[in-house]
């Protein structure tokens, strides 16, 4: 499916922006990945010449100048420090049976979150790194922990902190369960749903920049690399399935469960739209 | 008194048709339009004597001049996305957000503006 080079070429006429060579919607069915990188990227690029590329993970920041420097005042106490402070001891506590967090991933979790989600060859799934986590911990005999704040946001901020500068490396093998994961993230990020009738992209994709109240809506380039990321709207720390739930309840929707395998798939989409640019986690919010 | 009130009365019936009643109070659609829950029309759009108004539509005013046939402004509040696909505007009657009074209360607060 090429659901985002139709969505952008319309929104793209809507906007009356030229972008050169709107694709035209030749093969229409087959599922490209890389194409759609380009004309996603492509998107966002043209839309704000004046961005750096690797200004886009910071999202909000990166589209207003005014509540960038508010940003910049409070970032000398960053409100996520406790966060990466409590992951990293937790990191360094064993469990019950002597193992640690590090002993499940490679490179003992140090300097990885820009691998994540990865497609699992064996179960056929997009592994996130929240759900990578809990299965940490259930195989060590330890109970999983709550997918959306707390315990795990400390964890994935700790882990997103020793990766901050690396660039997101999301592969998508050659495997039809691979691809099919990826367009059912791709269709979900696309499909308006909720009372409010609100897909993922009318908010950032279509309106990147643009305020809803006070609020600067983040671009959907670059948005999976602040994760976790501290919001002042929420008093704490949420992670990636904080803000998928979140995201649907706002438009009056029905959430799905976090790490549910099609919110999985949307990260997995966003992500690899998201392939070459740094990782910023955690991240502050308004 | 009683003729008293029957000019009040009358000054009543002549601010509705300006959009505030005789002490110059809100319409009933002002508050539907700017409740979260009903109309939140904030959100989107700038409208005079609303506060922090966000911009992902048009600034809501002059809607006479715009809107001289008060069917077609009626029908993109009900459901925007027949007119225009794209449109991220909530179909409010379509997905009943708004009863039909609700939106007619809300067309009579816009034309004030």
């Amino acid at each position: 499916m090429k659901i985002f080079r139709a969505i952008a070429s319309v929104v793209v006429t809507i906007a009356a922006l030229a972008i050169a060579g709107a694709r035209p919607a030749t093969a229409a069915d087959s599922i490209d990945p890389d194409a759609d990188f380009k004309a996603f990227r492509d998107y966002f690029t043209k839309r704000f010449p004046n961005v750096p590329l690797n200004d886009f993970v910071n999202g909000p920041y990166s589209m207003d100048a005014e509540l960038r420097k508010q940003w910049e005042a409070i970032d000398d106490f960053p409100p996520y420090d406790f966060a990466i402070d409590r992951g990293k001891q937790m990191f360094a506590t064993p469990f019950k049976n002597g193992k640690t967090y590090g002993d499940c991933f490679p490179d003992n979790g140090v300097g990885i979150r820009q691998n994540y989600p990865y497609f699992d060859l064996q179960s056929g799934e997009v592994i996130t790194l929240e759900l990578a986590l809990n299965r940490c911990r259930e195989t060590n005999g330890e109970e999983p922990y709550s997918y959306v704040k707390d315990e795990m946001a400390s964890l994935t901020a700790y882990m997103a902190f020793t990766s901050r500068g690396k660039p997101f490396d999301i592969k998508i093998p050659n495997d039809p369960r691979a691809l099919a994961a990826y367009q059912k993230g791709e269709e979900y990020f696309y499909t308006r749903r909720g009372q409010l009738n609100f897909s993922c992209a009318s908010c950032h994709v279509q309106n990147p920049g643009n305020h809803i109240r006070t609020e600067v809506l983040a671009p959907a380039l670059g948005i999976v690399a602040a994760m976790p990321i501290y919001r002042s709207e929420w008093n704490g720390m949420g992670t990636m399935s904080r803000r998928l739930v979140t995201c649907n309840r706002q438009v009056r929707g029905v959430p799905l469960k976090p790490q549910d395998e099609l919110y999985r798939d949307v990260e997995y989409y966003l992500s690899y739209m998201s392939n070459g640019l740094p990782v910023s986690g955690p991240g502050a919010r308004p | 008194m009683r003729l008293r009130l029957k000019s009040a009365q009358a000054a009543i019936l002549a601010g509705l048709l300006l959009g505030a009643d005789a002490q110059g109070q809100a319409l009933p659609g002002q508050a539907l339009a700017f409740d979260r829950s009903k109309g939140n029309c904030l959100t989107c759009h700038d409208i005079k004597g609303g506060d922090a108004p966000g911009n992902l539509g048009p600034q809501l005013a002059d809607m006479k001049a715009r809107f001289p046939d008060r069917k077609e402004l009626t029908a993109i509040v009900f459901d925007e996305t027949k007119r225009n696909p794209q449109t991220v505007m909530p179909p409010f009657g379509r997905n009943l957000i708004l009863t039909d009074g609700e939106i007619e209360a809300i067309v009579d607060f816009l034309y004030t503006r």
